[in-house]
């Protein structure tokens, strides 16, 4: 099947067909990274422009794989290399990458909705690797693929998400794709980190870790950022940390195979216990790996292929 | 002296008690006679058959822009939509560039209407110099060169002190303090309601209790030193029953609404349109339907616009960084018109009395019936014109408005200033 947008800007617009699309297109795209020349055809001869205006190591890397195992000639802008630091407004900056003809833009904005003011200017695929506390929709099809791989399914699984959910673009992706897919999400965290209405998009809401890990098969823990102290959020770091770190004795109360996710960077010690993000238990790396794959996928469809040419493409299905 | 006859039409004028069709005479800017039938032979008339005729609307709450920012609009441009709009009289806010927080840029204002104005304008002049929040602007002095009000609109007066000096003081000159009532510290950041909508579209919203608990204060304030407190753009149910408590116990308080907090929610905002970004922001549905009630039950006083003209270049960037604001001189009255009263029950003479009676007692000026001897300031309404909106022709300097393609039902086809007829699209 075909996406129905020529856009990626968030999960709230997948239906749940096309989430699966994605995730078993990716599971045909994850063998070529296992070999030698890791490089298919598929994007040969598109231009694909990485625009990133906010900071990021693993995601900009991502996709950059992404698009080189795919073919596609790829080229990256950062915030303070673009010409926005001379005062040019995001639309002119992208009006000027446009008249060269990029097939896709991938783009990192620290303001929610920046996709959105692109879709109206562009003829290119607009992909959103992020925009502030909006969404991350390849970071939760990554986190879906990586929950898929090790229980066979998504609907049914409980997942907890837990930390800065308000912040948090990747809990607002996260949520809503769970959700469509049947999964059952718990949203903890202190509850100045629960954004008001967040119910609305599906989860549950606890304050409490401890119970809201009873029986979990994903713990997802959230970065804590540092500034959230500085504003009033939680008290102390060292508080924090005491009553929602993620520790092998709250871990204790999920499943026997749950599992630990961390979308990146992490703060060992903070949010998470240093042995657990280590641990048999973390599938943290999976998640990395996943990420090539999964945006491989996205590209590969907004494009225009069908799932079935990919596992030809690859050979996958051999 | 020569006179202006306006005939058989519907006059709707709640200040006098009259809905029927009567006919009007003008003499030397004012009204002269009411009556069934008039005879003239001499001097001009007009024959209003089929439409509504009413005292001149006034929108208590314009931005001309001028002086400072005429590329978004000018006292020129501004009273022009105006009288399109159907308006005769506009108060023009404090937030010019300088501020109008002095005698100087008080008269600047009043000589440049006089000279391309359309409409009448009224100056608000700054409750603060430079609108800090900080010391008292020159407010007599302002007052005598021809301000009506004093307010800080755009910004909260966030000092409780200065906001009680204001309420004692203007009582010297009998106006009102017209207040924005917002808590910084509770909004910071803040670009949008907050709620289930901000929360999904991952924007920092504005709390409901920011602007409230800023009514809570402004009340008890009035009725410590008497002043008299006008509530701007007033958003949400429990701000109305803050009102209606005020009210109770005496105090000296007025509000209005925008059209667009009637008609419109935060579940609109979901395409990030900054055409829908204003302060303060649009509310969920309970608070609409509210304000609705409001009106109907005559909580409110007035229906303001908020007209805030920004060139497209400044609105369209990504929805955090683009100002607050959208225009409503030449909205209003179709947008109110096929909303409000066609479908949403409103009775045509408490719209009317909204825009003319309402806001004419608000501010203290003159104008909101047609009693002999009142400046004769009509708006003349058709009731079943229909058309779309289309920003393209607007009059004002600026197109920020989300109403563009609206079908509407129902404008205001004529305005008279002072007995002169400045816009006439019957």
């Amino acid at each position: 099947m075909k996406l129905r947008s020529r856009h990626l800007l968030g999960i709230a617009e997948l239906e749940p067909d096309e989430i699966v699309a994605i995730l078993d297109t990716a599971e045909s795209f994850a063998e070529v990274g296992g070999r030698e020349i890791k490089k298919v055809p598929a994007l040969r001869g598109r231009t694909v422009i990485n625009f990133f205006v906010e900071p990021s190591t693993r995601t900009r890397t991502s996709f950059e794989v992404a698009e080189k195992r795919l073919s596609a000639d790829t080229l990256g802008i950062t915030a303070a290399a673009s010409s926005l630091v001379k005062g040019e407004t995001l639309l002119d900056t992208v009006r000027n990458l446009e008249a060269m003809s990029p097939d896709f833009i991938v783009m990192r904005h620290p303001e929610p909705g920046a996709h959105e003011l692109l879709t109206r200017i562009c003829r290119s695929s607009v992909i959103n690797a992020g925009d502030g506390g909006h969404e991350h929709p390849t970071q939760a099809l990554l986190d879906a693929m990586t929950m898929r791989q090790r229980f066979g399914r998504l609907s049914g699984l409980k997942v907890v998400i837990l930390g800065d959910i308000k912040h948090s673009r990747v809990a607002r992706s996260n949520i809503q794709l769970l959700t469509k897919m049947g999964s059952t999400v718990v949203a903890c965290g202190p509850p100045t980190l629960i954004p008001v209405g967040i119910e609305k998009l599906g989860a549950k809401v606890s304050y409490h870790p401890d119970a809201a890990i009873e029986d979990a098969d994903v713990v997802m823990v959230l970065r804590m950022q540092l500034e959230r102290m500085k504003t009033g959020y939680v008290p102390s770091l060292r508080e924090y940390a005491r009553l929602y770190a993620l520790t092998p004795e709250r871990l204790e109360r999920a499943r026997p195979e749950a599992i630990v996710m961390h979308p990146g960077p992490m703060n060992r010690g903070v949010e998470i216990d240093g042995g657990l993000a280590d641990g048999p238990r973390s599938v943290i790396l999976d998640q990395v790996t996943n990420g090539v794959a999964v945006r491989m996928a996205v590209l590969y469809l907004l494009a225009g292929g069908e799932r079935e040419d990919a596992v030809a493409a690859t050979g996958a299905g051999r | 002296m020569k006179t202006l006859l306006l005939r058989r039409a519907r006059v709707v004028d709640p200040a006098s008690g009259i809905d029927g069709v009567r006919d009007v005479l003008i003499e030397g800017g004012r009204i002269l006679k009411v009556a069934q039938r008039i005879q003239r032979r001499d001097g001009q008339a007009i024959d209003l058959d089929g439409l509504v005729l009413c005292p001149g609307f006034i929108d208590m709450h314009v931005h001309l822009r001028e002086p400072g920012q005429e590329w978004k609009e000018t006292i020129a441009s501004g009273t022009a939509a105006a009288a399109v709009g159907g308006f005769t009289a506009v108060a023009a806010m404090a937030n010019t560039d300088p501020v109008n927080d002095s005698r100087a840029v008080t008269e600047m204002i009043v000589a440049e209407a006089k000279r391309h104005g359309s409409v009448r304008v009224y100056p608000v002049g700054a409750i603060s110099k430079k609108l800090e929040g900080k010391e008292l602007a020159d407010v007599g002095e302002m007052v005598e060169a021809g301000a009506v009000a004093v307010s800080d609109d755009g910004r909260p007066v966030m000092d409780p002190s200065l906001m009680r000096r204001a309420l004692e003081y203007a009582q010297a000159f009998g106006i009102p303090v017209l207040a924005h009532e917002m808590d910084d510290a509770l909004c910071a950041g803040g670009v949008m309601h907050e709620g289930a909508v901000s929360t999904r579209l991952g924007l920092p919203g504005m709390p409901p209790a920011a602007e409230e608990t800023m009514i809570a204060r402004d009340l008890l304030l009035a009725e410590d030193t008497g002043g008299r407190l006008h509530i701007q753009h007033l958003t949400t149910g429990r701000g109305l029953a803050l009102i209606r408590l005020g009210r109770r116990r005496g105090i000296r308080v007025t509000c209005e609404v925008t059209p667009h907090h009637l008609t419109l929610t935060d579940e609109a905002l979901v395409r990030y349109d900054t055409n829908l970004k204003m302060n303060p922001p649009l509310r969920p549905e309970g608070d609409r339907a509210a304000l609705v009630r409001g009106l109907k039950d005559g909580v409110v006083d007035a229906i303001g616009t908020d007209h805030a003209p920004h060139h497209h270049d400044e609105k369209w960037v990504e929805f955090a960084r683009a100002p607050f604001g959208i225009i409503g001189l030449e909205t209003a009255i179709p947008v109110l018109l096929t909303k409000l009263v066609h479908e949403g029950g409103l009775a045509l003479p408490r719209f009317v009395e909204l825009l003319s009676a309402g806001p004419a007692r608000a501010l203290g000026v003159a104008g909101g019936s047609l009693a002999p001897g009142e400046i004769a300031d009509l708006t003349v309404l058709d009731l079943g014109r229909e058309g779309v909106i289309d920003p393209d022709a607007f009059r004002s300097r600026s197109r920020n408005t989300p109403w563009g393609g609206f079908a509407y039902r129902g404008q205001a086809v004529m305005t008279i200033v002072g007995g002169r007829v400045v816009h006439d699209a019957r």
